[in-house]
């Protein structure tokens, strides 16, 4: 099983036109997703690797003849709100948003309408996600034969700010012979769509996770909430995590930034310290160097290392 | 001031039975998406300086007759 | 985007709320003639982009114009933690009954603008919030809908300020929490919030900050009304001649993004790595076994060959750099060859020999065995997928400081 897609998820790309969305609507179709239409408006007519590309959602949902399940965002910052209301008000429920820089306000309002129209969104600023050897939303992994070295099936929830680590941490997975589950890319930007805590409920909710991982990096407060989410649920999952930037919290870096837009250290709460004894005091247990992951997801699931 | 290399990692050579072909030359130049190549009225000439930014597209090699572009990977001895 | 005080004033007038009789003074003279215009005491007050003013001698007040161009002259040329002022503004010195407390930030678990409310104004609201919790009102505002009074009335009133104060606070936290929105602000903050002892409500002092990304579509606010050039960025530090080379590098070619940092770095070991997770873990990896990293970077995309070799030239040309060590988490779009052939050709055209030069190259993924053949043929050190970005760092750290690997 898996969360959020599966082998008959449809989705469409918006921005299809686009370079980088031509590269990963490939990736995606080698992969075995089912890209069933792409939108770039003036664009109606042309093809992108045998996709039909349309000027509206509507008129791919039209073309398609059923509701579409989803939507891969690649438009540039200044027209991302718009896409994104576009889907959500066509009827699509879950949206990966590609596009960095996209100003908070826009995100916080996409964020807002899907709430309301019971959409998800996975992102701004991310990779997508990947259910090893079925399907992928997104430029997660590669090309297929290179998210084939990365990615097998497996027992473990894995869930990343940065998109490149989420493959880096799948394939040290892999490499144990551990396996991933689900991988998403959770996007790095102040406000996103799903954090940690607000994904944990579908990966309880799926039999294959046996316990989850995440990457982390100082600035908001999300592992404050997974840990409140952790203590008020009883949670059967065990949780690994691994925190990146903790060179930040020294004097002379304070107020800087670095990697992502949400990675800036504004207060005492969001030093990596801080999170990193808030998640142990939730009995998540946080390990100190990134190859050390695997042994403690074995340890956690109870097979020798 | 440090210098400037060129054709450290790649060398692209273009046979020269081909080489004055102006039709050819404006081909070799749309494809490579590096701009190697360059249409002059005399026919196709490398722009050296953007060698090493050669992608192995191979588009290049396809858009001319067998043989007559010759991608060559300086670092395979 | 940072703004000094005096444009925060500007901005907050913009947005209905109202503030003092205060001007903007450039000379001593200029101060002179706005405490005259004010009539009564002033502050004098110094406009830097820093906190602590007051301490360090920013903040004066004078009783005459002529103590005002007095103090004015005085505190223009005062340097504060590293700043120099842009000007001074000249206050009159307010009738102050209470001071309150009003401010929008954003609230990334809720992700919705967060409006901050207290009866206890003046001071650190963190510190009334820990000793004081039930003098903070707190409520959230909607993205999508116009910002509703009531919603501003609702967070004051929870602090149990009632009457005429009520009535009076509710439009300018209302305001406040508009303009925030509308400004694509990331904070703005109002204090104090004065009442004054005719009943009426003042900003005596306020502090924006604006949305980095947000810059380029608020360009109504910043050109026409702030007046602002384009290339008045207020970065929180000067860049270093290095992260302005490499900024100058990423501009120039669109192919793919580097970054540099060094602020606060300093040591032998260059590092030319990415992506932007992959940054932040190589250089807490080279950190903690005992690496002395001189500086930070950034790969991500997929760059030309130049952008690469440019990166790299610069961290080599970094005073006291014996080394770089080349590493990235896997790659699926930066094509692994084309950073090899970037990393040699930099080592290349600075007369140093790459196998020498670069301690470990380790950056799995796209074009790898590409990458690797270059890398054989050069001499220079490399590791595949097997080796855990933690170990790979470990074994740059190592070689730059002479143990065998």
């Amino acid at each position: 099983m898996s969360i959020l897609l599966n082998k008959d998820t449809t989705f469409i790309v918006q921005g299809i036109t686009g370079r980088e969305a031509v590269n990963l609507t490939k990736e995606c179709l080698d992969y075995g997703s089912k890209v069933v239409g792409g939108v770039t408006p003036g664009r109606k007519g042309r093809e992108v690797h045998g996709v039909p590309v349309f000027d509206t959602v509507a008129q791919a949902v039209e073309n398609y003849g059923a509701p579409i399940d989803g939507s891969v965002v690649t438009v540039p910052p200044a027209f991302t709100k718009d896409a994104v209301f576009e889907a959500i008000l066509n009827g699509i429920k879950l949206i990966v948003i590609v596009t960095e820089r996209i100003p908070r306000r826009d995100v916080a309002q996409m964020v807002e309408l899907a709430n309301m129209e019971g959409a998800r969104i996975i992102g701004p600023n991310c990779l997508g996600l990947i259910i090893p050897e079925v399907c992928k939303m997104g430029g997660i992994g590669g090309p297929a034969k290179d998210a084939a070295k990365a990615y097998a099936p497996g027992p473990v929830g894995v869930m990343s700010r940065s998109g490149g680590m989420t493959t880096e941490i799948s394939s040290s997975l892999t490499q144990a012979g551990l396996g991933v589950s689900t991988a998403v890319s959770i996007g790095g930007d102040a406000i996103i769509g799903s954090t940690y805590a607000e994904l944990m409920p579908y990966f309880e909710a799926d039999e294959q996770t046996q316990v989850i991982v995440i990457y982390t990096e100082p600035g908001g407060r999300m592992e404050a909430q997974l840990s409140e989410w952790v203590k008020d649920n009883d949670s059967r999952l065990p949780i690994v995590a691994f925190m990146a930037g903790k060179f930040m919290d020294d004097e002379e870096m304070k107020g800087m930034s670095f990697g992502h837009a949400g990675t800036i250290v504004e207060g005492k709460e969001d030093t990596a310290t801080e999170k990193i004894a808030r998640l142990e005091a939730a009995g998540i247990r946080v390990v100190e160097r990134i190859d050390e992951i695997p042994n403690a997801v074995k340890e956690k699931l109870g097979v020798a290392a | 001031m440090a210098e400037t290399l060129n054709k450290v990692f790649i060398d692209v050579e273009v046979d020269a039975s081909i080489k004055g072909d102006a039709e050819l030359a404006k081909k070799l130049e749309e494809v490579c998406p590096v701009d190697i190549f360059a249409a002059t009225d005399s026919g196709v000439e490398i722009v050296e300086k953007n060698l090493d930014e050669c992608v192995l597209c191979d588009l290049c090699v396809d858009a001319a007759p067998d043989g007559a572009v010759l991608v060559i990977k300086l670092y395979e001895s | 985007m940072r703004f000094y005080e005096y444009e925060a004033r500007k901005i907050v007038e913009l947005a209905g709320i109202p503030v003092t009789k205060y001007g903007f003074c450039k000379t001593a003279e200029e101060a002179r003639v706005a405490a005259e215009e004010i009539g009564g005491p002033v502050v004098i007050k110094s406009q830097v982009l820093s906190g602590g003013r007051m301490k360090a001698g920013g903040v004066k007040f004078a009783d005459t114009p002529a103590e005002a161009a007095e103090h004015a002259e005085a505190i223009l040329k005062l340097e504060i933690n590293g700043h120099m002022p842009r000007g001074v503004l000249v206050d009159p010195k307010a009738e102050v009954k209470q001071e309150y407390y009003a401010s929008v930030v954003w609230d990334g678990t809720a992700k919705r603008p967060l409006m901050l409310f207290s009866d206890m104004g003046g001071i650190d609201i963190e510190e009334v919030a820990e000793t004081h919790p039930d003098h903070v009102g707190r409520g959230h505002v909607t993205n999508l809908m116009p910002i509703p009074d009531f919603e501003a009335k609702q967070t004051i009133a929870a602090t149990g300020v009632t009457g005429s104060q009520l009535n009076r606070a509710t439009p300018i936290l209302a305001k406040l929490a508009r303009l925030f929105r509308d400004y694509d602000m990331t904070l703005a903050e109002i204090n104090p919030l004065a009442e004054l002892t005719d009943g009426s409500f003042v900003a005596l002092d306020a502090h924006m900050e604006m949305e980095n990304e947000a810059v380029g579509r608020q360009k109504g606010l910043l050109r026409k009304h702030l007046e602002i050039a384009e290339e008045d960025t207020r970065e929180t530090y000067e860049p270093s001649d290095f992260e302005r080379n490499v900024a100058a590098i990423d501009a120039a070619d669109h192919r793919g993004v580097i970054q540099g940092k060094d602020h606060g770095f300093e040591g032998n070991l260059g590092l030319v790595i990415g992506a932007g997770g992959g940054s932040l873990t190589l250089t807490d990896a080279v950190r903690s076994q005992g690496g002395k990293p001189a500086n930070y970077s950034e790969i991500g995309g997929n760059p030309s060959v130049a952008k690469a070799c440019g990166l790299a030239k610069e961290v080599l040309e970094k005073d006291g750099v014996e080394k770089i060590a080349v590493m990235m988490s896997i790659v699926s779009n930066t094509r692994v060859d084309i950073v090899a052939r970037g990393v040699i050709k930099a080592c290349l055209e600075l007369g140093k020999d790459p196998g020498e030069t670069i301690a470990i190259f380790r950056i799995p993924g796209a074009w790898e065995d590409e990458g690797f053949k270059i890398l054989d043929k050069y001499g220079v050190e490399y590791c595949d997928r097997s080796v855990s970005m933690w170990e790979a760092a470990g074994r740059a750290v190592a070689k730059i400081q002479g143990a065998p690997a």
